[in-house]
């Protein structure tokens, strides 16, 4: 390993190399602040750049860096706009706007690019010594555990039911779901529920929902109110970045587990930054203080942290499996695979033998990367916080804007515009009901997946029998069923306590 | 009834259409090789569809008492919409629904330009000599930096070009 390590940091102390990563974090900060346009997109971009460079470590390194941007960029238009551009960066939005809100964007953003950081490093680390050895956990799940996981990912929907709000968040999720089954699916290969529409032939689109759910309602609900607009103070002067030691202290726990959580969730083929950041703030709520509980989706900043870390640490964690075993576990590394083959490498098991140096550089590159995003990023938070600052008049015709761009970049069709304006009315109707989106959100990115690995596990073991067969799956669901009834649990008794001292007990 | 009881009871309607076409329209069209599977493309639709229905109803029915929200800070009452900006809301629905319409014949520099400029003055925008040039800087900045930076093709003028 420290052979390895060596080859790694001669190849990208490079001036080359280090001219790739400033760029890569660069360019991918910028661009994925377009809601829209996501690291996969950005990458797919990028690859013609990539290969005209020739160098495969120079290349990977380069759109490895862009990856680790896009990701903070996406996390700076959820917590500016609540426009969350990708899907591992929605659950940022639940504290980080809420905080822009309350005149903490500085702050928010702050937090951000600090657990960020955290994040990645410490999942750079875990890759460089457990990489190896992960490769053959990540082999052990099958579909029968994937399906579990997805479960699990859908209990984080506790984390947003408020008190005997049970039933419309589950109802949110089941509608996420339903909506998931719309179009063309990968195993049945034939259009369900398309009601006849060719434009509903490949499903609805995340981005679309994502935009309509999120960023259109809010919008909406500025313009109805305009006493909700940021209360940035002082004419928007963006004041209050630091955080204090005692917040730095509150947070650094978090930091660290949901580096393990979220590195150990992304090494998992198809898992990735979604399921991580979202269970990263189930848990994070499961185990905070009653108090600090109250906090969440007000803008606690120990709920921004938690899916920040665990959707950086879970980006680092993909690249297990790409570079040891050669399987994406994601779309993006899916397609940074294709960037590889491209370059004449492949990668598997004897990548690190045949090829040490890009195995060792792409990974001292992430270190180089994180570090990068974070002196690029602190000093122009100030800046990009300043978007708030824009009057009224301007910022809303512009979020509008960009919530339709990032609608149409992604599927180059009308129809998808007229789509959104409609789910965006739906969405805002919902609210004034007191219907959490959120779930409904998650119902969505997690329902393919989840119906897609039930249906291969109900096909390899001729029925239900492999939630029984498999200890795994078995754990994992039972994992699930616990994230859902011990806070609720918690509510019910601390609720009886509090009646039990009303009662003079 | 309350609104998010009629929230519910569209809801119920949606899953009760989507359990009707899971449970009686799908499989009609399931090829005999598919029959044998241990699970079909309806199966899952069903499920979810009995989960909806039953979730639904317990909203419906008001089987479970929601806490009373205290912290209705800066949320929006809709039994008093009248006293907010409703009318600049829907006016910028109906902007954004004629972007939609738009965008493919008059190009994307006019429609994003027209969409800026009068997207600003339906919020009371009155200053044209800061508002017009800067919706027209923003259109082609965005357009260059979509369509020559990024090679994502879109349309910059009206079909007649």
């Amino acid at each position: 390993m420290i052979e390895g390590l060596l080859i790694g940091l001669s190849a990208a102390f490079s001036l080359q190399n280090l001219l790739m990563v400033i760029a890569g974090c660069l360019i991918g900060t910028f661009i994925g602040m377009l809601p829209g346009l996501g690291p996969m997109s950005i990458i797919a971009i990028m690859i013609p750049v990539a290969i005209t460079i020739g160098d495969p470590s120079a290349a990977l390194i380069l759109l490895a860096g862009v990856y680790y941007g896009a990701i903070f960029g996406g996390s700076t238009s959820s917590i500016l706009l609540n426009a969350p551009g990708v899907a591992g960066t929605v659950a940022t939005s639940f504290d980080g706007y809420p905080m822009a809100r309350k005149g903490q964007a500085g702050k928010a953003l702050t937090i951000a690019a600090i657990a960020s950081f955290g994040g990645g490093t410490i999942g750079a680390i875990l890759l460089m010594i457990f990489a190896p050895m992960l490769s053959s956990v990540a082999l052990l799940f099958h579909s029968a555990e994937y399906f579990a996981l997805m479960v699990v990912g859908l209990s984080a929907i506790a984390a947003f039911a408020g008190t005997g709000n049970v039933a419309k968040a589950v109802l949110m999720t089941l509608l996420g779901l339903i909506m998931a089954t719309v179009g063309e699916g990968a195993l049945f290969n034939m259009p369900r529920f398309t009601m006849g529409l060719m434009d509903l032939q490949s499903g609805f689109s995340f981005i679309t929902l994502a935009m309509a759910m999120f960023a259109l309602p809010e919008a909406l609900f500025l313009v109805l109110n305009p006493a909700r607009s940021v209360q940035g103070g002082d004419g928007g002067k963006i004041n209050n970045l630091r955080i204090t030691r005692d917040e730095g202290r509150k947070i650094a726990p978090v930091i660290g587990r949901q580096s393990l959580q979220g590195f150990f969730i992304g090494v998992l083929p198809g898992a990735g930054a979604t399921i991580a950041s979202f269970l990263g703030y189930a848990v994070e709520r499961n185990i905070a203080t009653k108090e600090e509980q109250e906090e969440f989706g007000k803008g606690s900043i120990k709920g921004l942290a938690a899916p920040e870390t665990a959707n950086n640490a879970a980006c680092t964690g993909s690249f297990v499996p790409l570079l040891t075993l050669g399987i994406p576990g994601s779309g993006t590394t899916a397609i940074l695979l294709g960037a590889l083959i491209a370059l004449n490498v492949t990668p598997g098991p004897r990548l690190m033998i045949d090829e040490p140096q890009i195995f060792w550089a792409v990974i001292i590159s992430m270190y180089i990367g994180n570090l990068v995003l974070l002196v690029l990023n602190l000093p122009l938070i100030p800046y990009i916080a300043k978007v708030l600052a824009i009057p009224r008049n301007y910022l809303i015709p512009f979020i509008l804007f960009f919530t339709l761009m990032g609608s149409y970049i992604g599927q180059n069709n009308a129809t998808e515009l007229l789509l959104l304006v409609g789910m965006g009315v739906c969405a805002t109707i919902l609210r004034f009901a007191d219907y959490p989106l959120a779930p409904l959100l998650i119902g969505f990115i997690l329902g393919r997946m989840l119906e897609d690995n039930f249906a291969r596990s109900m096909q390899l073991y001729d029925g239900i029998g492999f939630i029984l067969d498999r200890p795994m799956t078995l754990g994992l669901l039972v994992i699930a069923i616990l994230l859902v009834i011990v806070p609720s649990y918690r509510a019910r008794r601390a609720r009886a306590r509090q009646e039990g001292v009303a009662d003079g007990d | 009834m309350a609104l998010d009881r009629w929230i519910a009871f569209v809801i119920l309607c949606v899953a009760l259409a989507y359990g009707y076409a899971a449970f009686f329209t799908m499989d009609g069209l399931l090829p005999p090789f598919m029959q044998r599977n241990p699970i079909w493309p309806s199966t899952f639709p069903k499920i979810l569809s009995v989960l909806a229905v039953l979730t639904a109803l317990v909203i419906l029915l008001g089987l479970e008492k929601p806490e009373e929200d205290k912290d209705g800070v800066g949320d929006i009452d809709y039994r008093k919409l009248g006293q907010y900006n409703l009318a600049h809301a829907l006016l910028l629905l109906a902007l954004m629904v004629a972007y939609a319409l738009l965008l493919r014949p008059a190009g994307f520099l006019f429609s994003t330009f027209g969409f800026l400029t009068v997207g600003a003055v339906i919020l009371g925008e009155r200053k044209l000599h800061i508002l017009l040039p800067v919706a027209a800087i923003a259109s082609f900045a965005v357009w260059y930096l979509v369509d020559q930076v990024l090679g994502i093709f879109l349309r910059p003028w009206p079909f007649f070009i």
